[in-house]
């Protein structure tokens, strides 16, 4: 009668004996815990769980056991190498942590190198420093209104009541430009100030006018420390029914104040330009010193040589003549306006000392302005 | 203006204790802007004394010839006996009164005088000049030498007036009035609210019939003549002390009495004065207009070449003096120094105190470049009322300091001319100012000034003679704010309409400045002032229309007469500059107007003001001004990338020259088409011609690359220097600044590299257009990666192009077939336009 093979007995079968197992499995533990490095690693797996590794020959030798034995053995074997996949995956996780920790320490740089491999550029302060001052208006409602530099001698100064005989005309430093063939009556200038922008804009829009102009402007005097023969100016224009002095006043503080700070302000001193009647000077108190360095000689400011003012520029209101020249109805309408230099700003804003700085257009000067002041 | 103090006291009652500090800062709220304030004599201490020079000791054996004297400075020095002094000036002698300092004194400067051994001999103190003294050179640096009769002892620092307060004024050329001592102080009256003591205010005869004769042909000219004559003018008489020492302290040199008492009289009173020698003055004096071509020599020596608009006093043989302006020389006064040259001094003088035309002496002064102390006030206004005042005063001073007497006929003639008022609502200074004043204190401070004031409402305004220059409403409004206090006016907000932000063309501006500063390019703000022979220098054709320049009649420097057509000098000059001063690497950046003459020049005419000119007029005022284009340009040399310890730098060259042209017409929103160009100044081989298309057709609107050698070799400037130059607004009319959106396809890209070998002097533009075009519709984007020529593979003059091709579609994600048929499109049209083949 056949019979189970009773030659072959389980017990006898080497590979399968619990300590058998228990031995391999601890193998395989001991071998990937001291696997140093993933290649370490990977030699121990092939070696404890690849196809010819102990555990795996002894899996196969299952299948010839009784069925007891065989529930048993698969028992056994199948929990050694579990716990033999697991201590891998745990020690594949721990030196790849290792291997990843160590690769970015590798990696790791001097964050304080330099780069300077394309030099900043930079737009120039007197640029920059007329745009701050357009938006300050342009967020009140005005617009910005510009004119050629080269200007018929009727807007730069006629328009303006500044007649040919006007004494302030000959004290214009005028540069005047050649006319036909040579001659040196063109009837143009190259404008010594933005004023004839605010006859442009008056002749050109609509009532009311609220305009700010800001341009280059030429006077013939020469480079030196304090004067330029070419430099920039910001002008502002308003047109409309019953604006006063104090609306001129009341605008110049706003504008000092978003320039300079809130507690700013400005003080009007009586002065005369044919365009504006009344007119006045107009200074705004030191942003630096706030005036206490008057009459104190332990706090001496620079910034306004210790007058605790500085001195921006000229304003008033609009003379009539100038708006009938422009059409404009001087019994219905009134009209402020003032001009200052923007070098004069800049110089005392930024502490700019010498006027050539903004001139020679030295990179090392203009860069550190960036794109907006 | 300068106005001593002590010499504005006399007219206004100051409170004593109010220093030069204080009526400055009153004056400046008034309206007149005191400049300074100078203090004359501050650090100066005595003994300073009148001393009379007893022996003099010419000292041998030095480089120089020194003196050592004793001088008798009476009990000054405490003993009484002479005071021994070493001097080195020579201008006086024995028994001149001069003034010495003794030790102990300290001179202005803080030079501390003390007795201090010297050429062999101690010197006890030093003989004074007047530059010493602080009191202003008179131009001989010579010691003072006093008259006879100064008493020696005396104190001189009080003799001298050493010790002052002086306002310097800039006075507007509105205030013609404050030209003078009378009208500062009648500011100052104002401004303190004290009476003044008008010196204009004395008894003067009236007119007869036999004054020095004048005949006036031009009453427009001069509405008023005064003629005074005072004979007998003692040829020694000197001017004293306290007159010259006014005139120093503002500001003019004495002379001699007669010509230094007219000016005194100018100062005082505001009115310019002239003093003939009656001897030299043959018959009526004339006022006229000049004759054409008519000559006189003025008192500087000058001949001038007259203009029938000039005012002219004359006598029987012609011009004797530019009216208003300045005298002539052959009437001019001759003071001691003629007589004793052997000359006569002068002995009778006709004084002249006239008004003239604001307008034409204005006129005059420019014309002869010419501005005298006397043109300067009539161009400003003077006092017609104050002429006769001044006459008096002059002929009283001649008389009191040069024993002269003064003959009774008075010369006046006037023409008759009516005050002028002004008619203005009472209110009309509350509603410019913004604050209501009331009537009653508008009519205060309009009295207060000087004008007649009538009506209740409506004010009638009768104003001064001496403030010719209120003349409309606004300007009393301005009296009346400014004497109640600029700084008392409130400050208020207007609402403006609604503003519409800054134009696309304003816009655009400042993002060129910002992109092509964040691209690493510094703005430099360049003079338009140019010399034409830069043109040859940049290499220009003889015909160039860069040439054609629009220039000054006064320009600051003769070599630069002309304004800049191109910004290219003003920026290359400033890379130069930089580059000298050690900076190598460089990129610059400038917008700015250029200047081109329009082809057809007319004289820009003078329009009406008192209406608004016709359009057509204000038309043909902007047609005669020159065409002002802006224009952008960029100059870089040295490094664009540096070398650094990320490696190797990159040197700029052309490409980022025209790279920055592309950089602004992408923030124009323009298609910029870089063409092979050759340019003046441009390497012909690394030239662009950068060419926008505006309303279909193309323009050509600047050039960029590498300079030409040649030019960097004149110029001076670094090899391989690049430019870049773009008419801005011509760039800004080819824009859009509305970018529509694009459709947006998810669906897969195909993606397909194609290598092209073409002749070398294919221009890449070409290829990549003939590659677009047969492409088609699904070509996404086409970019070219790599540049490659080499003879032994493409064979000479070959060079190999390769591009990466992106293909995608709307709808559907493309097949392979699809997008290599596409490739095969664009590589035969690129075959059949410029040759191209594939590389194998």
């Amino acid at each position: 009668m056949s019979a189970p093979n009773k030659s072959y007995d389980p017990v006898e079968v080497e590979a399968l004996k619990p300590e058998e197992i228990e031995r391999m499995r601890n193998e395989a533990l001991a071998a990937f815990a001291a696997a140093g490095s993933l290649d370490a690693l990977q030699e121990a797996k092939v070696a404890h769980t690849g196809g010819t590794s102990p555990l795996a020959l002894a899996n196969r030798e299952i299948g010839a056991l009784p069925p007891q034995a065989k529930a048993d053995a698969g028992k056994r074997v199948g929990m050694a190498r579990g716990a033999v996949n697991k201590a891998l995956a745990a020690r594949q996780a721990e030196l790849e942590a290792e291997r990843d920790a160590r690769v970015l320490v590798e990696e790791a740089v001097d964050v304080t190198l330099p780069h300077d491999r394309v030099p900043a550029g930079a737009r120039h302060p007197l640029t920059t420093l007329s745009e701050r001052i357009e938006d300050v208006f342009v967020a009140m409602g005005y617009e910005v209104a510009e004119g050629p530099e080269a200007e018929a001698e009727w807007f730069n100064f006629d328009a303006l009541n500044i007649g040919p005989d006007h004494p302030a005309r000959g004290e214009a430093d005028t540069f005047f430009v050649q006319g036909p063939d040579g001659g040196t009556e063109s009837g143009v200038v190259l404008r010594t100030h933005t004023s004839p922008v605010q006859i442009r804009s008056a002749l050109d829009r609509e009532l009311p006018v609220y305009v700010i102009c800001p341009g280059r402007v030429y006077r013939t005097d020469e480079l030196d420390a304090t004067h330029t023969p070419v430099f920039h100016q910001v002008e502002l224009l308003a047109i409309d029914e019953g604006l006063t002095m104090a609306d001129l006043k009341g605008t110049l503080d706003h504008m000092v104040q978003s320039l300079f700070g809130a507690e700013m302000k400005t003080r009007l001193r009586p002065n005369f330009f044919p365009f504006t009647e009344p007119s006045a000077e107009m200074d705004m108190l030191c942003y630096v010193c706030k005036g206490a360095s008057v009459g104190n000689p332990d706090r001496p400011c620079r910034t306004c040589s210790s007058e605790g003012w500085i001195e921006l520029g000229g304003c008033g209101m609009v003379n009539p003549r100038v708006l009938t020249a422009c059409g404009i109805d001087p019994e219905k309408y009134s009209g402020f306006a003032f001009g200052f230099g923007i070098e004069r700003m800049l110089m005392f804003r930024h502490n700019v000392e010498d006027m050539r700085d903004m001139v020679e257009g030295d990179v090392r000067f203009t860069r550190p302005f960036g794109m907006e002041i | 203006m300068r106005v001593p103090l002590s010499w504005l006291r006399e007219y206004v009652d100051l409170p004593a204790t109010e220093t030069g500090r204080d009526v400055q800062a009153k004056l400046i709220s008034a309206g007149l802007e005191v400049e300074t304030v100078e203090h004359l004599g501050a650090d100066l201490k005595g003994p300073l004394v009148v001393g009379q020079v007893l022996t003099i000791e010419e000292l041998e054996g030095f480089k120089k010839p020194i003196r050592f004297c004793t001088v008798d400075v009476g009990q000054a020095n405490g003993t009484g006996e002479p005071q021994e002094i070493v001097c080195g000036a020579r201008n006086f002698g024995v028994g001149d009164k001069v003034v010495v300092v003794l030790p102990g004194a300290t001179l202005p400067g803080g030079f501390s005088i003390s007795a201090r051994k010297t050429y062999g001999k101690t010197s006890h103190g030093m003989i004074c000049s007047g530059d010493e003294l602080g009191m202003g050179d008179d131009g001989s640096h010579g010691i003072i030498v006093l008259p006879p009769e100064t008493e020696v002892g005396r104190d001189a620092i009080e003799l001298l007036e050493l010790v002052d307060e002086v306002l310097d004024i800039a006075v507007t050329a509105n205030r013609g009035d404050c030209l003078s001592i009378r009208g500062v102080a009648r500011e100052a009256a104002i401004a303190y609210g004290l009476p003044l003591r008008d010196p204009a205010l004395i008894d003067v005869p009236g007119p007869n019939a036999y004054g020095y004769p004048v005949e006036i042909a031009d009453p427009t000219g001069c509405d008023r003549f005064t003629a005074r004559t005072v004979t007998g003018l003692s040829a020694e008489a000197r001017s004293p002390i306290w007159l010259q020492r006014r005139l120093q302290k503002v500001g003019m040199r004495p002379i001699s009495l007669a010509v230094d008492v007219a000016n005194y009289v100018m100062m005082e009173l505001g009115q310019p004065l002239h003093t003939y020698d009656r001897a030299l003055v043959q018959g009526t004096i004339g006022v006229r207009r000049a004759a054409e071509g008519e000559k006189i020599v003025t008192l500087d020596g000058v001949e001038r070449k007259l203009h029938a608009e000039d005012l002219v006093i004359t006598d029987d043989r012609g011009p004797i003096g530019l009216a208003g302006v300045m005298g002539g020389a052959n009437t001019e006064i001759a003071d001691h120094g003629a007589a004793e040259n052997g000359g006569n001094a002068t002995s009778d003088v006709v004084v002249e105190a006239a008004h003239f035309d604001q307008v034409s002496i204005a006129r005059t002064a420019r014309r002869h470049k010419l501005s005298s102390e006397a043109s300067r006030r009539f161009e400003r206004g003077v006092d017609p009322q104050a002429a006769a005042a001044a006459a008096q005063r002059t002929v009283d001073l001649l008389v009191l300091l040069a024993g002269g007497t003064a003959e009774a006929g008075v010369t006046e003639i006037s023409a008759p001319t009516a005050p002028h008022t002004i008619s203005v609502p009472a209110d009309h200074p509350d509603r410019v100012a913004g604050v209501t004043y009331g009537r009653e204190t508008v009519v205060r401070r309009l009295q207060q000034v000087g004008c007649d004031v009538y009506g209740q409402d409506e004010l009638i305004v009768t104003v001064p003679s001496w403030r010719p220059d209120l003349t409309d409403p606004n300007d009393l409004a301005e009296e009346v704010i400014r004497l109640e206090g600029y700084e008392n006016l409130p400050s208020t907000l207007p609402r403006p309409s609604a503003g519409r932000g800054l134009t696309s063309r304003q816009r655009l501006h400042r993002r060129v400045g910002r992109a092509l500063a964040g691209a690493g390019y510094v703005e430099a703000l360049n003079y338009p002032f140019v010399a034409e022979q830069v043109f040859d220098q940049l290499g220009l054709e003889a015909d160039d229309p860069a040439r054609r320049v629009v220039k000054l009649v006064n320009p600051l420097s003769d070599e630069e007469p002309a304004l800049r057509t191109t910004l290219l000098p003003g920026l290359l000059g400033a890379l130069r500059r930089n580059d000298g001063r050690g900076s190598h690497d460089l990129a610059l950046f400038e917008t700015g107007l250029v200047f081109h003459p329009r082809d057809e020049r007319r004289v820009a005419a003078n329009l009406p003001v008192d209406r608004r000119p016709g359009a057509d007029d204000l038309a043909a005022l902007d047609a005669a001004l020159p065409d002002q284009p802006r224009h952008v340009a960029v100059v870089l040399t040295g490094a664009y990338e540096r070398a650094g310890w990320w490696g190797k730098g990159r040197p700029a060259d052309w490409a980022d020259a025209v790279e920055a042209a592309r950089l602004v017409a992408r923030e124009a929103g323009a298609e910029l088409a870089p063409r092979k160009g050759q340019y003046g100044p441009w390497h012909p081989g690394r030239c662009a011609e950068l060419i926008v298309t505006v309303d279909g057709a193309e323009r050509v609107v600047g050039h960029a690359g590498e300079l030409h050698p040649r030019v960097l070799k004149t110029l001076g400037l670094p090899a391989r220097t690049c430019a870049m130059e773009l008419d801005l607004d011509a760039v800004a009319r080819a824009g859009n600044d509305t970018p529509q959106a694009p459709g947006i396809s998810t669906f897969p890209v195909a993606t397909q590299d194609v290598a092209l070998v073409v002749d070398e002097f294919v221009p890449a533009a070409e290829v990549e257009s003939a590659l677009r075009d047969g492409a088609g519709e699904l070509l996404e984007s086409i970019r070219l990666f790599d540049v490659y020529d080499n003879a032994e593979q493409l064979g000479e003059g070959r060079k190999s192009l390769a591009y990466a091709l992106r293909f995608r579609a709307g709808d559907r994600t493309l097949t392979v077939d699809e997008a290599s048929a596409a490739r095969d499109a664009a590589v035969a049209l690129a075959g059949e336009r410029v040759g191209a083949v594939l590389r194998g």
